[in-house]
């Protein structure tokens, strides 16, 4: 049995105090009218506050372009006036989603990666792989957060659909009335149903999660191999279920920031991204695990194999985000390319540096088969990777929500470590509560005996 | 210089490689081991150093990138410019993700090939090159070890019996 170390408890509790203190900075800190956004816009420009922010003539002139793309005001531009005071209210909702967005993006990143692990263990109960059952009670503790992170993104969304933000500006009837596109898309974006598919999502994922651990548990008890059968026959079906409601959560939750713009294969790239981190966060936890004596018979070739997925997942989430990118940079389409041209105007730090983080270091640094084995290796490569993806996640929301006025300040750490101590927080109290090993998987002995 | 040597051979991979590990254990010298399949993890029992393919893997790769970008600059940007989807801007940088699907199959054509004439050349096999193994029945169903016989000829023919050998054989091999 693991017992959660003081000094790991005591680490994510200060992380969770500080984070929610830099949230509320946040909050405070947001313009409370269009002056002040004014203000702090003009503060800010004084700066020379660089980054992503281009130069200042392509940097109002694409503003505009995109302004005007965003709330169909195509004739806005010859009534100077009233564009450039609703150009100020913009920048002031802007301003105003930042705090809401830092909070959201944490909130999504964290836990995506425990959606990211459901997958992983899925897959490996639908494969009845023999490898892994030593590392399922690592997995069970981590999907474990899905119970309330998956709460945090409903109340999240609701706050949304209440209008406490301006995130999602389908969700403001001023804006569909003014928007033909986003009017023919209503049927299936609107606030209602939006819940109603969030929660279908989020109450499957759960329901799995939940009976997959009951009848894992409850195979260690039993005489015969009909739990773990039974757990292998949900696994497949709930392979097809995620697949689909991953997918249509990544139009719902993030594509639908962007309500003009949309991609086909949006879900495999948000899925490759959680897939990714989530197998990251296993190989952290179970070396993490193995580093205090726990989990003594998994060896080298459980972390190589799974550094190898760290490895492959890279490779196959760049192969996603290239074929989104090249098909849009090729075809050159105005209403798809805008996604692009947001991203490289004012995010080129953020756009080119995630791309790096999660294609080139992991490709270079993980490409050696010994390196697979090194533990702080795979731990230091793991924080490098999950950060990468973290930006991943960031250049998906933030473009939409706060626009060319992005910091990653105060509120955004301020949501990492609000979020990232609740995981750690979370996962290593469920991981309390059984026992590391399986006792009677089928497959436990050729686990055991793992070697490649 | 023609050297002697024991050919003794086994008709079970489980057998070879306790037998394997027996005679390395006595400090015997084992030149070579037959197989009519690759047997998991023989080549640690046997001592053998890891293969260095691939190192060589990744410079062919490397080489084959280097290749993909020289050679794409020079048709589609040098030799004849072209307007790449309605971006006339005849830089490579610019045009690169259309040039990306071919570098990456370049990148893998020439790591693979490249690895695999490697590996040929590497294990001395060319075409009508003459067979090595000593015995025919190595490449259908057993598997023969030679171990090198230095003055203590009776030893090692006890010991390879021991450890299972179905056969046992003193032969002069030609060096």
């Amino acid at each position: 049995m693991y017992t959660f170390s003081n000094r790991l408890k005591i680490g994510a509790i200060v992380a969770m105090v500080l984070g929610a203190f830099c949230l509320a900075y946040g909050f405070i800190s947001a313009p409370g009218t269009v002056e002040e956004a004014k203000a702090i816009v003009a503060a800010s420009h004084d700066d020379g506050h660089g980054g992503g922010h281009g130069e200042e003539a392509s940097h109002g002139e694409g503003h505009e372009a995109d302004y005007m793309e965003k709330s169909g005001h195509g004739a806005a531009g010859e009534h100077d006036e009233a564009h450039s005071a609703e150009h100020d209210e913009h920048v002031f909702h802007q301003l105003q989603n930042r705090p809401w967005s830092a909070l959201y993006v944490a909130a999504f990143f964290f836990f995506m990666i425990s959606l990211g692990v459901l997958a992983f263990y899925a897959i490996q109960r639908a494969a009845q792989a023999g490898w892994s059952p030593l590392l399922f009670r690592v997995m069970e503790g981590i999907t474990a957060y899905i119970v309330p992170g998956g709460i945090i993104m409903f109340v999240l969304l609701v706050l949304s659909v209440l209008h406490m933000n301006h995130m999602f500006t389908w969700m403001d009837p001023e804006v569909v009335a003014h928007d033909e596109l986003i009017q023919g898309k209503s049927g299936y974006l609107n606030p209602t149903f939006f819940l109603i598919r969030a929660a279908i999502f989020l109450g499957g994922w759960i329901a799995y999660r939940q009976y997959s651990k009951k009848l894992s548990l409850e195979q260690d008890e039993a005489n015969d191999n009909s739990k773990f059968k039974l757990n292998f026959r949900i696994s497949a079906a709930f392979l097809v279920f995620y697949l689909i409601s991953e997918s249509m959560m990544s139009w719902d939750w993030i594509m639908s920031l962007d309500p003009h713009w949309f991609s086909t294969l949006f879900g495999w790239y948000v899925f490759a991204s959680m897939f990714v981190s989530g197998i990251t966060v296993i190989a952290m936890v179970t070396i993490y695990l193995k580093s205090k004596g726990l989990l003594p018979e998994v060896n080298n070739s459980h972390i190589h194999d799974l550094a190898k997925f760290m490895f492959g997942i890279s490779i196959f989430w760049t192969y996603l985000w290239f074929s989104q990118f090249m098909l849009i940079w090729y075809a050159n389409i105005p209403e798809e390319v805008t996604y692009f041209v947001t991203r490289i105007e004012h995010y080129k730090l953020p756009f080119f540096g995630m791309l790096a983080l999660n294609f080139i270091f992991p490709l270079l640094v993980l490409m050696n088969s010994d390196f697979k084995r090194v533990n702080w290796f795979v731990i230091m490569a793991g924080i490098i990777i999950l950060f990468g993806h973290y930006m991943d996640v960031f250049n998906m929301v933030m473009p939409a929500t706060v626009g060319e006025n992005w910091y990653l300040g105060v509120p955004e750490i301020g949501g990492i470590l609000l979020f990232g101590g609740f995981f750690v927080f979370w996962i290593f109290t469920a991981l309390t509560k059984e026992p590391l090993t399986p006792k009677r998987n089928p497959f436990i002995e050729e686990s055991k005996h793992f070697h490649y | 210089m023609a050297s002697k040597v024991i050919h003794a051979v086994y008709n079970d991979d489980d057998i070879l490689m306790h037998a394997v590990k027996k005679v390395r254990a006595e400090h015997h010298h084992i030149e070579e081991v037959y197989t009519p399949f690759p047997v998991h993890g023989l080549d640690k029992a046997m001592g053998l150093e890891d293969t260095r393919i691939a190192i060589t893997s990744f410079m062919y790769g490397c080489l084959g990138l280097i290749v993909a970008i020289t050679m794409m600059n020079y048709i589609m940007i040098e030799d004849w410019p072209q307007d790449i989807g309605g971006k006339p801007s005849f830089s490579y940088l610019e045009n690169m993700p259309a040039f990306v699907p071919i570098m990456f199959e370049l990148t893998v054509f020439f790591a693979a090939h490249l690895m695999v004439i490697t590996f040929y050349l590497r294990s001395r096999m060319w075409p009508f090159k003459k067979a090595e193994n000593p015995d025919k029945r190595t490449t259908d169903d057993l598997f023969l070890m030679e171990v090198g016989v230095h003055d203590n000829e009776d030893a090692l023919k006890n010991l390879l019996l021991d450890t299972g050998a179905i056969e046992v054989t003193v032969t002069e091999k030609e060096a």
